[in-house]
């Protein structure tokens, strides 16, 4: 029965509605106590369903939180240890490359000391200085000049020991000079020590940052094993910015690969047909897309291989052998890739010129002589984009192993988020229900007020005042009572 | 990250066999045109050679390609003038459409004008062309003033089926006597529209060929 019906029973509407009110207000009064205890009841109900599955939910939040918390201490402490590895590998390879030649730096230093040793022992000979023969020739030459043969005598002494001192002075020159070059030569030595030692002393800072580096990792990791708020938080916002990062890496990639799908997807109608379909995808398009898939899988073993990425732990543990045999196999396979899809982006050409040629000739058009003379420069910038891309995509395993990791937290905090959302406009119904239950019980009052207003009238305002205050005692409060004690 | 990975390979897998499922029917066209060669029409011929260029620019690899002459008698395969259906391969496809043009070339050049024409026959030869193809769009181009004309002794009074076939008037030319009363060509078409209704077919005409677009519906 509809509206229109309902106010057709009588030829004025406004009759029927005022007779379908009082019907009803009738209804509302005679069945008024249980109408109401009802509707508390339903109420109260509600809201305590709410409330349980609000509580329920605050359980499962919890422990979701405790589980990610869980999971982003250990990849936490994965990539701390990590860091660490690959620090003292470094270190492992700089103690090999730079002081693995230490004792032949002994060596060379101790030689280089020796011989600035020796030059110097040899250059502390000092020869004895002429002092005398100065004087002596002074005190000759100021004696009185004589006559005969004790002047030609003097004068002959005067001259032997001018001789004698001038052969003096150079052999004090000589001695002077050997001594400089001994010490001329013991320079170069001393430049050679102290470069060297130079050198040394560079190495060894550089082993100090690594040990200082290594310090700060240490300290990282003590504070993830401690399980702290601070690292939780540092993790946190880090996966959240690797997850973004990798993410906007990732999607650069995907522009990569739909690039290469586009340069070999039409030459590839040529090898497989261009009218087999499965589903609804072309089989040439379908060919084309396992040909990039297996370039990543290979560029993704070869990561694996190299260390670089530890998606597979089955790779990374493989023997040093097996590892660059591997290596060399991934590689071997993306050369060859590479080299098709080259040939591939070669034949993409040839194919286009000749759908144009075929589409001048239909359309009547005069068929130019042959391709235009800087043709080649497409052809090859595609053969070189074929050959390149497939290495380009091998580096997608390095966001792709940082997108997996960080996806797990950011979507468990996701889930947490909802789950804490959900929660709430739980809490906030049940409120809504505990109060729509009175709320709805004194709308019927309200509907009822005729027949209630008429028994007031005629039993009396207390009877009925008392009667009521019986009603929400046994009732609501009752209700409410059990509620409260239950929760 | 173990379960994050089975959940991927599972969504994958399952996915494959969907993508495969619900085998759809064949998605490439067949089109048979049929040249009315009757009297002065053969004028008309150069007009087919543009349109049947065209056509060729819009077919693919898998498509199906006929093109037949209204004659006297057209319900024959001798009347076909070249048929082909494209090659898998893209390249070949393109060797193909040339040798198909100088073929109708070829026709062009020496064809000579036939006494009747027997439009029926021709129709009846296309659908059993097209059916015997199996190809999932179906297209029979008639290049004809639809005036049909059939010897003595020939009998076209059958129901033809043109069961999920797109019949396409092109270039109805109008004759001397339409233009005296027009009502005659109207009629024409009216008639060979409730045939191919009749039929299960569904008929359009397409007289401005600068309109070459309109010949062949959308691929679905």
């Amino acid at each position: 029965m509809s509206w229109s019906d309902l106010l057709g029973i009588t030829p004025y509407p406004g009759l029927s509605l005022l007779i379908l009110f009082l019907v009803l207000s009738l209804v509302v009064y005679f069945s008024r106590s249980s109408l109401r205890a009802g509707l508390l009841h339903a109420g109260n109900t509600l809201y305590r369903a709410c409330r349980m599955g609000s509580v329920a939910l605050k359980h499962a939040e919890q422990a979701l939180q405790a589980r990610n918390r869980e999971v982003l201490l250990e990849q936490g402490r994965q990539a701390a240890e990590r860091a660490v590895e690959r620090e003292f590998e470094r270190i492992d390879h700089t103690v090999r490359k730079e002081l693995g030649d230490y004792p032949a730096l002994h060596r060379q230093v101790s030689e280089a000391i020796t011989a600035i040793e020796d030059d110097y022992q040899r250059s502390r000979e000092v020869p004895p200085a002429p002092h005398g023969w100065t004087e002596a020739v002074a005190a000759i030459a100021q004696i009185p000049k004589a006559e005969g043969m004790v002047a030609t005598m003097l004068e002959s002494v005067h001259q032997s020991i001018s001789d004698m001192e001038e052969r003096a002075i150079d052999e004090y020159r000589k001695d002077s000079r050997e001594r400089h070059r001994l010490l001329s030569r013991a320079r170069p030595h001393w430049q050679e020590l102290v470069r060297r030692l130079a050198g040394a002393e560079t190495r060894l800072q550089r082993l100090l940052d690594r040990a200082g580096a290594i310090d700060n990792h240490m300290k990282d990791y003590a504070e993830i094993n401690q399980g702290s708020d601070s690292a939780i938080r540092r993790l946190s916002s880090s996966s959240l910015t690797q997850f973004f990062i990798s993410s906007f890496v990732l999607a650069i990639a995907v522009g990569g690969a739909i690039i290469n799908f586009n340069l070999i997807a039409r030459p590839m109608a040529e090898m497989v047909g261009g009218t087999s379909t499965i589903g609804s995808m072309q089989v040439a398009d379908i060919a084309a897309l396992v040909i990039i898939m297996v370039e990543i899988s290979m560029g993704l073993f070869l990561m694996e291989s190299l260390r670089i990425t530890r998606l597979f732990p089955v790779i990374s543990s493989l023997d040093d052998r097996l590892r660059i045999r591997m290596v060399w196999i991934s590689l071997g396979i993306l050369t060859s890739l590479a080299l098709v899809e080259a040939g591939l982006a070669f034949m993409r050409e040839i194919l286009v010129q000749d759908e144009l040629a075929t589409a001048a000739m239909l359309r009547g058009d005069e068929l130019a002589a042959g391709p235009p003379p800087f043709m080649w420069i497409t052809t090859a910038a595609q053969m070189g984009m074929g050959f390149i891309l497939p290495f380009a995509l091998t580096f997608v395993a390095i966001p792709l192993e940082t997108f997996i990791h960080s996806l797990r937290t950011v979507l468990g905090m996701f889930t947490v988020a909802l789950i804490r959302v959900l929660a709430t406009v739980l809490r906030i119904s049940g409120a809504l229900f505990r109060g729509m239950g009175p709320f709805l019980a004194e709308v019927c009052d309200a509907i009822a007020f005729l027949p209630l207003w008429l028994e007031t009238r005629f039993r009396g305002l207390p009877e009925r005042e008392e009667q009521q205050k019986k009603t929400q005692d046994d009732g609501v409060s009752g209700l409410w009572k059990n509620s409260l004690e239950q929760h | 990250m173990e379960k994050l990975l089975r959940t991927a390979l599972i969504v994958l897998i399952g996915f494959v066999p969907l993508s495969c499922s619900a085998p759809e029917g064949p998605s490439n066209r067949g089109v048979y045109m049929l040249l009315d060669t009757s009297g002065t029409y053969t004028a008309e011929l150069q007009k087919a050679r543009q349109i049947i260029a065209y056509l060729l620019t819009q077919l693919d690899s898998g498509d199906a390609f006929a093109v037949a002459r209204i004659d006297t008698g057209s319900f024959s395969e001798k009347d076909i003038i070249a048929k082909t259906t494209f090659s898998d391969r893209p390249s070949t496809a393109n060797q193909e459409k040339r040798a198909f043009l100088d073929k109708i070339d070829e026709f062009i050049d020496s064809t000579r004008s036939a006494a009747y024409t027997d439009i029926s026959g021709g129709l009846l030869q296309a659908d059993e062309y097209l059916t015997e193809h199996e190809v999932g769009h179906k297209t029979i181009l008639i290049f004809s003033d639809m005036q049909e004309e059939l010897p003595a002794g020939y009998n076209r009074d059958i129901k033809l089926s043109f069961d999920d076939v797109e019949v396409v008037a092109v270039n109805v030319t109008k004759l001397r006597t339409d233009n005296v009363d027009p009502r005659e060509y109207l009629d024409r078409l009216a008639l060979w529209r409730q045939k191919v209704e009749a039929g299960g077919g569904q008929w359009r005409v397409v007289n401005d060929l600068d309109r070459l677009g309109k010949l062949l519906s959308e691929r679905g």
